[in-house]
């Protein structure tokens, strides 16, 4: 038990859903704009998950507009309302920065089938 | 000189989010209560201080004069002994408890800790030298400090050049830091920032001596 777990533990969220590198994921994010606050999506696989606890971080890549767009969040961040698995992914490895040199169809990540439990 | 002191126990860093959902690096200090063994005033010491100590050591462990100081006192025996500097020891009495919430969230401390030791450190580690260039024909003088004065005026070097030598295990203080919660109950003070010294390493608390009046903030 790492020392500082009984402060962590008031921090970590437990309504996370299980989602791994390769995934497809809508992150629901929290927005303040002045004193309104309304939910933006960003879909796209997560590339990356990186950290343990609440330091713990993973990464969504989307194709916007022929650009590429990345973006981090803290698994444990209240500024997620939501966060679905659109699809689950059926990837090799654990970083999957090879999809930055790729585009079009060959930055397509194979869907899993099998329902993981 | 601070009005309140405690003495705490360095637990660790770590992060919590605040009201606007930042992410707030945390220093957690175990902060269990501590007893007064002596009052030290000016009438008698010459100068106003408490001397206390928490947590608990087995009576065999002691010294005979060392029992004897706690038994006058009352007080069972704890780790060691620490003596806070104060404005006025008079609200205080010998056998008395201070617990954390002594201090609250917003409020403004110090941090008084032994520093993690460095061991035998360069110039560059040590006093921030620049050092010297890696290439354009450097020969092992990457980190040295490079000159220490002249030649033969004054033929000498000044007393306190700074040169390579034992750094840290210092006393070192962390002048106004952010208390983000006190948490009485479970004995623990989370402080804004970094705190010298190790996981471990007794921690003395302060209210902040500089911070200016109005931005001190007795708790919100």
């Amino acid at each position: 038990m790492h020392p500082t777990e009984i402060i962590d533990r008031d921090s970590l969220r437990t309504d996370m859903p299980e989602f791994r590198p390769g995934d497809t994921v809508k992150v629901h994010v929290r927005v303040v704009e002045g004193n309104r606050e309304r939910i933006q999506v960003f879909q796209g696989a997560v590339i990356r998950r990186q950290g343990a606890g609440v330091r713990e971080t993973f990464t969504v890549r989307k194709v916007s507009f022929g650009v590429g767009v990345e973006r981090t969040f803290p698994v444990h961040a209240p500024t997620i309302a939501k966060l679905e698995v659109v699809t689950f992914g059926d990837v090799r490895r654990a970083k999957l920065y090879y999809l930055r040199d790729r585009r079009g169809k060959a930055a397509k990540i194979k869907e899993k089938r099998v329902a993981r439990g | 000189m601070a009005t309140k002191a405690i003495v705490g126990e360095k637990v660790g860093m770590t992060q919590v989010w605040d009201d606007q959902n930042r992410a707030i690096p945390v220093t957690v200090v175990k902060v269990a209560p501590v007893r007064v063994v002596q009052v030290k005033t000016p009438e008698r010491e010459g100068y106003s201080a408490l001397q206390v100590t928490w947590g608990f050591r087995r009576r065999s462990t002691l010294t005979q004069p060392e029992l004897g100081h706690f038994d006058r006192a009352g007080v069972d025996p704890g780790r060691s002994l620490v003596e806070l500097r104060l404005d006025d020891v008079a609200p205080y009495e010998v056998g008395q408890e201070i617990t954390a919430d002594i201090l609250s969230a917003g409020e403004r401390v110090d941090a008084i800790a032994v520093s993690k030791g460095k061991g035998f450190a360069g110039g560059m580690k040590r006093h921030n030298f620049k050092g010297q260039g890696a290439s354009h024909g450097n020969h092992k003088s990457h980190r040295v400090p490079g000159s220490i004065g002249a030649c033969a005026t004054p033929s000498r070097v000044f007393k306190g050049t700074r040169m390579a030598g034992r750094m840290g295990g210092q006393q070192v203080t962390a002048l106004n830091l952010e208390v983000v919660s006190s948490d009485p109950e479970r004995q623990l003070v989370l402080v804004k920032g970094a705190i010298p010294g190790s996981r471990g390493a007794v921690v003395v608390l302060r209210d902040s001596v500089k911070a200016p009046a109005g931005r001190k903030g007795t708790g919100s």
